[in-house]
């Protein structure tokens, strides 16, 4: 029997090995893919869920006491035995950086007593100097009177106060951002005005004498509103003073601290699972929708995420139309000869240049040679501050756009050259021109193509960083790229990106430990963004490639 | 018998007084090259109005390149030449003062596979007209009716004017596409092997709707079956590497043929 079966086994095809092989490649390949992604997805998201604060006892004698107790109390971020002792030691995220000085710290396990989740400690977001771990004790209210924490609504009232902080805050930041920003365009207005009625006077043309006067009347109206509106602020920010929180720290240091320097609290050790989901949302959404706060490495990433996408968008609006004309002529009209074959290789070649060469061509091009003449003729009454002539929105779209140009043009062209040839050979029989065919018949049929060419093209501009720094990105960006400010959109502003702002948390943030978990979120939202994108655009596509599928039989 | 073959005649070989109509297109010492290569030689026949003329011969013998030559369709490739002349209705189609454009619309063709565009069955039957501007609503629905019923179709599609072309059976894709090229109006339809991706019963149908059309147009038609030539085309020409081996009644071709090896290839000894 034996002999018979190997028989049979020396014709075996002898390539199949290589299937192996190959199927190895691809496993590879999704591993580290899946294995990238899970962690990115695992990182963003945990960062938003509230983890238990864990109060360690130290022993008497331990280097580790951080005040007179000798409790600490904290997050566990990272357990890992430590390479010179071989013991294990705990990082703690303790917050409390305004007491002690940092916000993580390391302890030896050996040196902790005991281990407990102590009732009542609160975890409070605060505007300044991170988070905060402490047992409240009592809360001073405007009218004088004192609740301690032994009181029934001592809760509520803390709560309470909390929200109208908050409130508050974005009034003031209303005030101060829009009304008073509105003066401020008016009054800049007006001075550029003035200044040019009063050169005018120097010259010696007396005709614009009453209109210099009512400019003057007109700022002075203007510089009183502001007055006003800008006392309104002070007193406001003034009331975020007046309660006062005392609390104790687990260290043994009692603190007190306005309540207007708190955005908001948890108790981590008392939630439910219900309500840790609720706050995970919250959390979530929080950061979705809020403004960055101390260097960006707290509070939400919403004009990052607004400034992507609208630069992504504006992007995507410049390079289909380019690509598409062009990609059109090179197929469709072009002879093809020795010549369009080297344009062709030009353009696949620059697919290849690296992306920091499209932003110094763009910082070189658009900012300083279209920008600088964009504001000699049309913003002349500004100068010397540039309107156009330094990086903006405008700007980085346009250079992003040129980046993937060779991307659009290469699919379009592929896309075209699949169309069959009956379906142009069928409208060109009707009487139809080529225009006509190329319109009617061939743009349709290879829309799916063309939109596959803008998914990758959008995939490629949405997550580039380096050419981008220098047209136009910046760390912090004081509005968003469009508003309800007339005309309303601004494309000669500044404008903050997912992609630059993981590298200025990551690599250029005071405290790189604390930004971590920023870094792991935003890159979470930045992939989830290209994602989003790229289904939208997928969508559209396979809607078009159902409507317009080209017969075969 | 006035059959004629080209290797010993000078003067244009025509079905002439066979036939009872003018001459409509008139094919004058036309040779074609792509590029290098010669694809026909020195043709020189004429074919008459309102009869169905059908091109047989082997693969590569010419036949499609010729009847893409009537309506310019060759121009799409690069490297093209021509010498001689074809003229349809007195006009030649390669004076530059011929618009390829008018030209194609008074010239409808059929392709070997159906290619309805992507679109209903009405804007199909209609993209001609729209692409010449014609857009009058009554105007167009009078010639949708018009021309499904000229291509045997309406009864199967009247209810569904405004669905997709291509849930059509492939009889039917290619019936819509006859009538999409006799919604122009046209004086001349060109098949190019119309029913060679259809099965029998939608080749017939085809069949009998092409004995309806030559009552009104002008018909060439080219194809590999030869009982569809015997069955369809009042006068037949074979085709033999680019040149002209025989062109008369599609009577004589069958039955009669003048030349060996037109009686070769028809009775299946080559080809």
């Amino acid at each position: 029997m034996s002999s018979k079966t190997s028989n049979y086994q020396s014709d075996r095809p002898r390539g199949e090995t290589l299937v192996w092989l190959c199927s190895a490649g691809l496993a590879l390949g999704v591993l580290m893919v899946v294995i990238l992604l899970g962690l990115i997805f695992w990182e963003g998201l945990n960062v938003f869920w509230p983890k238990s604060v864990v109060e360690a006892t130290l022993k008497e004698d331990s280097s580790y006491k951080l005040g007179e107790f000798p409790t600490v109390a904290g997050v566990v971020v990272k357990r890992q035995k430590n390479s010179r002792t071989g013991i294990e030691e705990w990082q703690l995220l303790t917050g409390n950086k305004d007491a002690y000085g940092a916000m993580f710290k390391y302890i030896d396990t050996e040196e902790i007593a005991s281990l407990e989740y102590p009732e009542g400690i609160v975890v409070a977001e605060r505007m300044e100097y991170g988070n905060s771990i402490f047992y409240p004790l009592s809360l001073t209210l405007r009218d004088g009177t004192k609740l301690s924490v032994k009181d029934a609504d001592f809760w509520p009232t803390f709560e309470h106060a909390l929200e109208e902080v908050r409130h508050r805050y974005h009034e003031i930041h209303e005030l101060e951002k829009n009304t008073i920003g509105k003066i401020n365009r008016k009054v800049n207005t007006l001075t550029i005005k003035q200044r040019q009625f009063e050169r005018e006077k120097a010259e010696g043309k007396t005709l614009h004498e009453k209109d210099l006067k009512k400019v003057e009347d007109r700022i002075s109206t203007l510089q009183q509103e502001f007055g006003i509106l800008a006392a309104k602020a002070k007193e406001l920010r003034a009331m975020q003073n007046d309660e006062v929180l005392e609390y104790r720290l687990s260290s043994g240091q009692i603190r007190s601290q306005p309540t207007g320097d708190f955005v908001g609290f948890h108790k981590p050790n008392e939630m439910g699972l219900l309500d840790k989901i609720g706050f995970f949302f919250r959390h979530i959404w929080s950061f979705l929708s809020e403004r960055p706060r101390e260097a960006n490495t707290e509070g939400g990433i919403f004009p990052a995420i607004f400034g992507t996408f609208v630069m992504t968008v504006l992007m995507s609006a410049c390079v289909m139309p380019f690509g598409v004309v062009a990609a059109i002529y090179l197929q469709e009209y072009a002879r093809q000869g020795t010549f369009v074959r080297g344009v062709r290789i030009a353009i696949n070649n620059l697919a290849g240049v690296p992306s920091i060469v499209y932003g110094v061509f763009g910082l070189g091009f658009f900012v300083y040679m279209v920008g600088s003449t964009i504001d000699q003729v049309f913003f002349s009454d500004r100068l010397p501050t540039a309107t156009f002539g330094t990086g903006g929105i405008l700007w980085a779209s346009l250079t992003l756009a040129i980046m993937t140009v060779p991307v659009v043009i290469v699919a379009t062209e592929e896309a075209l050259t699949a169309v069959p040839r009956g379906a142009r050979e069928a409208s060109l029989a009707c009487g139809a021109s080529k225009w006509q065919t190329i319109q009617r018949i061939v743009l349709p049929a290879s829309a799916p193509g063309i939109l596959t060419g803008l998914i990758l093209a959008m995939a490629r501009g949405a997550g580039e960083v380096a050419p981008l720094m220098i047209v136009g990105v910046v760390k912090l960006a004081p509005s968003l790229p469009v508003d309800g400010i007339f005309p309303f959109f601004h494309l000669e502003r500044k404008f903050m990106h997912l992609g630059f702002h993981i590298y200025d948390l990551g690599f250029q943030s005071p405290d790189s430990e604390a930004a971590r978990p920023m870094v792991f979120a935003t890159t979470f939202l930045l992939i989830l963004l290209v994602v989003v994108l790229n289904l939208g655009a997928i969508l559209i596509r396979n809607h078009l490639r159902k409507r317009y599928a080209t017969s075969t039989f | 018998m006035d059959t004629v073959t080209q290797s010993s005649e000078t003067t244009r070989p025509s079905v002439g007084e066979n036939s009872p109509n003018k001459q409509f297109i008139e094919i004058k010492d036309l040779s074609f090259y792509y590029g290098e290569a010669q694809a026909l030689y020195n043709l020189s026949f004429d074919i008459p109005e309102r009869e169905a003329t059908a091109f047989i011969g082997p693969s590569g013998c010419g036949k499609s390149t010729l009847l893409r030559n009537i309506n310019r369709m060759n121009d799409l490739i690069d490297g093209i030449r021509h010498e001689g002349d074809i003229r349809v209705n007195g006009t030649s189609v390669y004076d530059p003062l011929t618009e390829v454009i008018s030209l194609r619309k008074r010239i409808g063709m059929v392709f070997q596979k159906s290619n309805p565009f992507p679109k209903s069955i009405y804007e199909n039957v209609i993209y001609g007209l729209r692409v010449s501007g014609r857009n009058k609503k009554s105007e167009l629905d009078q010639i949708v009716t018009e021309s499904l019923q000229g291509a045997a179709l309406w009864d199967e599609v009247k209810d569904r004017l405004h669905e997709s072309a291509l849930g059509l059976s492939g009889g039917q894709m290619q019936r819509l596409c006859i009538a999409r090229a006799i919604a122009n109006q046209p004086e001349v339809i060109l098949m190019d092997e119309p029913c060679s991706a259809l099965d029998p019963i939608a080749t017939g149908k085809i069949e009998e709707l092409i004995h309806e059309l030559k009552k009104e147009f002008t018909i060439v038609i080219v194809t590999h079956n030869m009982q569809q030539a015997a069955r369809v085309s009042d006068n037949t020409a074979f085709f033999y590497l680019g040149k002209l081996i025989e062109y008369s009644t599609t009577e004589n071709i069958f039955f009669n043929p003048a030349n060996p090896q037109t009686e070769a290839y028809i009775t299946g000894r080559f080809g």
